[in-house]
């Protein structure tokens, strides 16, 4: 029973133009290519196998590689996630993907005790390149467990790199980035985003993991946003600008490390700045941004930094969600709180 | 099925065992025992002279493998030079039998780094302390290995308190769904810290558990360090064939308390632990080599001569004082660099110059 090393060709060649891709198809090509490069990527988790898993990233993966390389795990998160982290102690760079975003909680302590840890616990002699994916946040009428914003527990724990994309082009590129990293990622997919259409360009990655992006730009207010609110904060300056309200809207991309040098950037050009979230407000990762941007340019602010999030409550059943949402005109209505 | 009675060799008085209590292994070499003798009275020396140190505060805490010598030893000598080892905070003597130094195996407890020693030079995973969750990093190795056609197999101790615990029984699971080679060495020594047995378990025996995850189990004395040795190098040859897991339950005593913080006169009685001091498993392997003529005064002169150097360059290693450098805090976080640690290592650098900072804002107003 050996790993072959395969040869596919990639998944398109970089004289065509670019093909549209969903962010679920996008992430299923950068499985895809980054397994054709490399033989030691193996991809398991819950349904990841013939199903394709529930939102279908893995479809054709263990087809194509067979099931050495992708393949059904028994049911259990502290498994996948613990012998993942034995996997990539010998040699192997395995992503796995935890179904639903609660349903990550059975793995805590293996990702917080021990894949977040044994780089430092072993005074850097073991690396262990593992990418947890995670399917997270709501908006798609799911029921209790599959809606959380769980990004805090995970950004709040040293040794763990925590990335999420927001569109396709981001999708593939960050996952490529992500199994390529030497350190253990955990990578949050926005469900509500998965079908998002657009061209994916297989050249070059758009940025570096760890950068922000100015996804458009503006000069009176800086919206941060990341995964499912990124298209809200977008929504919000299309709105604002028909009031000549200028909005430039950074997406985060990677929430652990904060790229302070571009948020830093365009805050100090806006001296106005709102994050928006749909996790619970309280001790979540907007505090974080708001203290650590205030902290950094201070003098520069007009005002305080805004949170437009989630109520801190449990996540609501599906027909209360578009009242815990935060909503462009949510975000516009918190703008109006300042003294302009 | 696991034999109703613990499989043994050679029983508590040193004596080659029954036919019907051995479960049809066969006696290792008397070579071989003497060997693991060496090995046990070294070992035992060692635990004695670290758990005196730690009573003089020279160490944070150790917790003793005092009386479960059979077990570690026996497991881990059956281990082949490519196999990894999964051991726990309770199994630093298996670190030693494995050739890591004292002082490599004690600078975790004596709290100089979570763990120092090199895992790869030695193929052992650093000892963990959350129960259970190295049975699954066993696991996720030994399945590596299986895919990548190595013929390694993994073995993780676990005590009976682990079992217990979820990730014990998802890394049974795994192992036995994915067929890994992977040995599962529970060390059932009587109690969790303070908890016996009985309130971990109805199980009739740990081995028994098993069945239900489809491998086989086998149900060992694990004071008896010929049986513990014979049953445990089966299990390796058979993982490596690609035969999968098997899960051992060696049945054993904590001699010593739980650490040095711990009081066991409130839960245990002296009796009990005057009954199993007279199963000692050293005692009865000695025996066992003495009646066999493989072991004469000299080499147990020889034996307990190199325990005490050994024990010397322990003391030796918990006097010297460290030099830490804290600096080194934010050396091993990531292996990609981040601007913002370089700045809290910045700030602490600053701080140890004795330069004086106002507050502890790491960022400053840019």
């Amino acid at each position: 029973m050996t790993i072959a090393h395969h040869t596919d060709a990639p998944t398109e060649t970089t004289a065509q133009a670019p093909a549209s891709r969903t962010l679920a198809g996008a992430l299923g090509a950068a499985l895809a290519d980054a397994m054709s490069e490399d033989a030691g990527v193996v991809v398991f988790g819950e349904d990841v196998g013939p199903l394709g898993g529930v939102f279908r990233v893995t479809d054709g993966l263990a087809a194509r590689f067979g099931d050495e390389r992708v393949w059904d795990s028994p049911l259990a998160e502290a498994g996948i996630v613990g012998t993942a982290i034995g996997m990539a102690m010998n040699g192997l760079r395995p992503v796995v993907e935890l179904q639903f975003d609660a349903f990550s909680y059975p793995a805590f302590e293996q990702i917080t005790s021990h894949l977040a840890k044994m780089r430092n616990r072993t005074r850097g002699r073991v690396t262990l390149p593992v990418v947890i994916r995670i399917p997270y946040a709501g908006g798609i009428g799911g029921v209790e467990h599959h809606s959380d914003s769980s990004e805090a527990y995970w950004t709040h724990t040293p040794g763990l790199t925590v990335v999420t994309p927001s569109n396709p082009v981001d999708g593939y590129w960050m996952l490529r980035q992500a199994i390529a990293s030497d350190d253990p990622v955990i990578f949050l997919e926005p469900k509500s985003r998965y079908w998002m259409k657009e061209p994916v360009p297989l050249d070059r990655p758009p940025a570096a993991l760890d950068r922000a992006r100015v996804i458009r730009t503006g000069t009176d207010v800086t919206l941060l946003a990341y995964g499912p609110t990124v298209k809200t904060a977008l929504d919000a300056a299309e709105l604002a600008a028909l009031e000549d309200l200028s909005i430039e809207v950074i997406d985060l991309r990677s929430l652990s490390p904060f790229d302070d040098e571009t948020v830093g950037a365009s805050v100090r050009k806006t001296s106005r700045a709102a994050v928006i979230h749909e996790a619970a407000q309280f001790g979540g990762y907007g505090a974080e941004v708001a203290a650590r941007v205030t902290e950094r340019n201070f003098f520069h602010l007009a005002a305080p930094i805004l949170r437009i999030t989630g109520f801190d409550v449990p996540y609501p059943s599906p027909k209360l969600e578009e009242f815990y949402l935060p909503t462009a005109e949510r975000v516009l209505a918190a703008l109006d709180t300042w003294e302009w | 099925m696991p034999t109703d009675r613990p499989i043994r060799l050679i029983d508590e008085h040193g004596i080659r065992a029954d036919e019907h209590r051995t479960g049809g292994f066969a006696m290792p070499d008397a070579g071989i025992l003497l060997a693991l003798y060496r090995r046990m009275v070294i070992a035992r020396r060692f635990d004695v002279q670290v758990s005196a140190l730690t009573r003089q505060g020279r160490l944070a805490t150790y917790p003793s493998a005092l009386g479960q010598e059979a077990c570690e030893i026996g497991a881990t000598a059956a281990l082949a030079d490519a196999d990894w080892l999964f051991p726990t905070y309770r199994d630093s003597i298996a670190l030693l039998t494995r050739g890591v130094r004292p002082v490599e195996i004690l600078s975790f407890f004596r709290g100089d780094w979570h763990s120092a020693f090199d895992p790869a030079a030695h193929r052992i995973a650093p000892q963990t302390t959350p129960l259970a969750t190295q049975a699954l990093h066993a696991v996720g190795y030994a399945m590596a290995a299986k895919l990548k056609g190595e013929a390694t197999a993994t073995l993780t101790f676990l005590g009976d308190g682990a079992t217990s615990e979820g990730d014990a029984h998802e890394a049974f699971n795994f192992a036995a769904v994915w067929q890994t080679p992977t040995v599962f060495v529970i060390q059932n020594n009587g109690y969790a810290i303070s908890v016996p047995f009985e309130k971990q378990s109805r199980a009739g025996t740990l081995a028994d558990k098993a069945i239900g995850y489809g491998m086989p189990g086998h149900y060992v004395d694990g004071n008896d360090i010929a049986a513990v040795y014979a049953v445990v190098t089966d299990a390796l040859e058979r993982a490596r064939r690609g035969r999968g897991p098997t899960m051992i339950e060696g049945l054993t005593y904590r001699m010593e308390a739980h650490t040095n913080s711990d009081d066991p006169t409130r839960y245990r009685t002296d009796d009990e632990v005057e009954r199993w001091r007279v199963l000692d498993p050293i005692a009865r392997v000695e025996g066992y080599l003495i009646a066999e003529g493989a072991l004469d005064e000299r080499t147990r002169a020889e034996i307990a001569d190199e325990a005490e150097q050994l024990a010397a360059e322990t003391r030796q290693a918990m006097n010297d004082s460290p030099r830490l450098d804290p600096l080194e805090l934010f050396e091993h976080v990531y292996a990609t660099p981040r601007s913002s640690l370089a700045e809290q290592r910045a700030y602490l650098a600053e701080e140890l110059s004795g330069a004086t900072l106002g507050s502890n804002d790491t960022g400053g107003l840019s």
